[in-house]
């Protein structure tokens, strides 16, 4: 039986239509080697995290431009361990000044990506940190 | 011809000449790339010259600034007698932040205003809505009812100063709170200007802003375009727009492409539902392009948009009013060349870009400001990207002199190369069944997509270069001064809708809103009846909640 690949769901939560960096990373993390959903935008907390379990994923990276990420980000993390999903590692990405980043770590948030992240150290990053659960 | 025979000859002799002196240079200096390309991928040769002209024709592809096809210029007179207007976006908060921003630029200078609305606003939900949870006035202004508009434009001299509002799915509404207001404010509605962006096609194929599926979002368009035609005949109706398309990835030639296809759409459904005689409402159809940082592509890209739209309205639609033909387009500096690494840089970004649009014509124009690759500018920053166009404007002498770049070798044969390349584009969309068809097959979706892909990875292997990103990196990041939006305006927000929930007259918002609902099953314009609806104090939502009942709710494809 071959190895399971490292299953990743984009996502972009809240009413952000900015979808150019989740729709690169998709792409990026599909050119990689990785399995890729992605949401699409305008997803609740609610629906991205009960679609991470149902396809059980072993990365939800989140999108976000809108400057609602304080609110969104710590939301699905709430949600997918309320739900059971608490293996799955979560990250996040957008427009995050660097004065949010210490709130977002603590709510659980593994790792964030502001502008100017090479495609090359997000992938080398989730193949350092995320395994196939 | 564009050149005498004379002209060609003694070119060619020469160029001949070169060429051969280039290739012993080459053999000691090499060329720094293989290829060079504009930023959104069109190859630029080494020189042009009169060679690459010669089937110009000055009468038919050029002519003067004020006459057809109108690639100099829609203005006879071109800045003399009246620059650009100095339009910068702005909107934060609440309506009252908003109305203390609108009245500092004012002060400053500016001579139109643009209003930001929140996300929520953009999506028709109100405040306080589970879905609208944590974006309450971070993108911008938070608008639930007309008494938000109300504060919103509170002094502002409705009859005098022309409001661009950014607002696509709900444009109904929010105008209708324009129209409202001016109304209330004794301002007649044929004394208002300003204009709504309204423009849908680019919201499923670029910014994914969208309430109803594509057919009946481009009805609403046209109710619009009809009710404006009849009783507001100063206001742009539509903006039709290639700046998301651009910052959603596309090349240049893409983003006009696109941009005129689905303008052709837009007339050809106000022609086809309402009957209306095309002359009757395209002089009010108005545009917004990007302008990026590859100053030459962008300068051509404007021109060949207005040559390209005066063809459409005269050839395709058989438009026989000279302002029918003309494209009067609105234009900002592109947020996506901005970058988060050295924010400084972005001034200079800005400044170029500026200068590009103003050299391209545009009629109106916003700078970005440093920061806002991070937030919503702060005062000080919005300040210095309104002083960059003043200086460009009032300093540079660029304004002097109409299209002063007309007749470049370079910039013509560019022109025309973009031209061309977007009939391409049309044709093919033409050929799918239109821009609806095109977008339910993802095609714009698709090609966009590879674009901006493809700039990525150009970026990452070192092909295309942006300073402080990929070359001349810096550890150390300059701090900058962000506006942060307070997490507790929602809270003041929702409670403040609640009130006016309670104070309002329950029974006169159920009417209005069963009539809109009545107006929309059978067809007929919507907004006579979208005013007497917020007039009564009618939520966004809750009229937005009557075209998601009827029309259905349309959900990304989640193309990548």
């Amino acid at each position: 039986m071959t190895e399971r690949r490292i299953r990743i769901m984009v996502a972009k939560p809240g009413l952000d239509g900015h979808d150019r960096g989740a729709r690169i990373l998709s792409r990026c993390f599909r050119d990689a080697g990785f399995e890729v959903i992605y949401t699409g935008c305008h997803q609740t907390p609610e629906q991205i995290a009960s679609a991470a379990i149902q396809e059980d994923v072993d990365l939800v990276g989140l999108s976000c431009l809108s400057g609602a990420h304080r609110y969104l980000f710590p939301r699905v993390v709430e949600l997918l361990r309320e739900r059971g999903g608490d293996d799955i590692t979560v990250i996040g990405g957008g427009i995050i000044p660097d004065q949010d980043l210490q709130m977002l770590h603590d709510a659980g948030i593994k790792a964030v990506f502001t502008p100017g992240a090479s495609l090359d150290s997000i992938v080398q990053w989730v193949r350092e940190n995320v395994s196939v659960k | 011809m564009y050149f005498s025979r004379e002209t060609l000859k003694q070119s060619a002799e020469s160029r001949k000449k070169w060429e051969e002196e280039v290739s012993n240079a080459l053999s000691q200096w090499q060329d720094q790339k293989e290829r060079w390309s504009t930023v959104s991928d069109l190859e630029i040769q080494r020189i042009y010259g009169p060679e690459e002209l010669q089937n110009m024709d000055f009468a038919r592809d050029i002519g003067c600034p004020g006459e057809y096809p109108f690639l100099r210029g829609n203005q006879i007179t071109g800045y003399r007698g009246r620059y650009w207007t100095f339009r910068m976006f702005a909107g934060m908060g609440t309506a009252r932040d908003t109305n203390r921003r609108w009245k500092l630029l004012l002060k400053q200078g500016q001579t139109g205003l643009s209003t930001a609305f929140d996300f929520p606003t953009l999506m028709g939900y109100d405040t306080g809505n589970p879905r609208a949870l944590g974006e309450c006035g971070k993108c911008g202004v938070a608008i639930d009812t007309l008494e938000d508009f109300m504060q919103l434009v509170d002094g502002i001299p409705l009859d005098r100063i022309t409001t661009s509002m950014t607002i696509n799915p709900p444009a109904t509404v929010l105008w209708a709170m324009y129209c409202a207001a001016a109304d209330l404010n004794g301002v007649p509605l044929k004394k208002i200007g300003g204009t709504i962006q309204n423009d849908m096609l680019k919201e499923f194929i670029a910014q994914k802003t969208f309430m109803c599926p594509p057919e009946p979002s481009v009805k609403l368009i046209s109710d619009t375009i009809e009710f404006g035609t009849q009783y507001v005949p100063k206001w742009n109706t539509i903006s039709i727009s290639g700046y998301h398309i651009r910052e959603a990835g596309s090349t240049a030639v893409q983003e006009l492409a696109f941009t005129l296809r689905d303008g052709i759409e837009y007339v050809e459904d106000v022609v086809r539902r309402k009957g209306l005689d095309v002359d009757a409402f395209a002089p009010r159809l108005s545009f917004f392009f990007n302008s990026h940082i590859d100053f030459f592509e962008e300068i051509c890209k404007m021109r060949a948009a207005r040559r390209m739209w005066a063809k459409i309205m005269r050839e395709r639609f058989k438009a026989k009013d000279p302002r029918s033909w003309w494209m009067r387009f609105h234009t900002q500096t592109a947020g996506c060349s901005l970058t988060a690494q050295q924010p400084y840089n972005n001034v200079v970004r800005t400044a170029i870009e500026a200068l590009a649009a103003v050299l391209g014509g545009t009629q109106s124009l916003h700078t970005n400001s440093l920061d806002e690759v991070w937030c919503l500018p702060t005062e000080h920053a919005v300040e210095i990207a309104l002083r960059t166009q003043q200086v460009i404007a009032e300093e540079t002498g660029v304004a002097s002199t109409i299209d002063p770049l007309g007749g470049s070798y370079f910039v013509e044969s560019l022109t025309n190369e973009m031209e061309a390349q977007a009939w391409e584009y049309i044709e093919k969309i033409d050929a799918m069944g239109g821009m609806i068809a095109a977008i339910e097959k993802g095609f714009p979706q698709m090609e966009i997509a590879d674009a901006a892909y493809r700039f990525q990875q150009q970026l990452e292997s070192g092909e295309k270069v942006m300073v402080g990103v990929n070359r001349y990196v810096t550890d150390e990041g300059d701090e900058i001064p962000t506006l942060d939006i307070d997490d507790n305006i929602e809270k003041e927000q929702v409670e403040r809708l609640n009130g006016i929930k309670r104070k309002r007259d329950d029974k006169a918002v159920k009417r209005h809103l069963n009539e809109l609902r009545r107006a929309c099953k059978k067809g007929d314009n919507v907004m006579p009846h979208c005013i007497e609806a917020v007039k009564s104090l009618a939520t966004l939502q809750e009229i937005c909640d009557v075209y998601r009942e009827v029309y259905g709710e349309y959900t990304d494809p989640a193309i990548y």
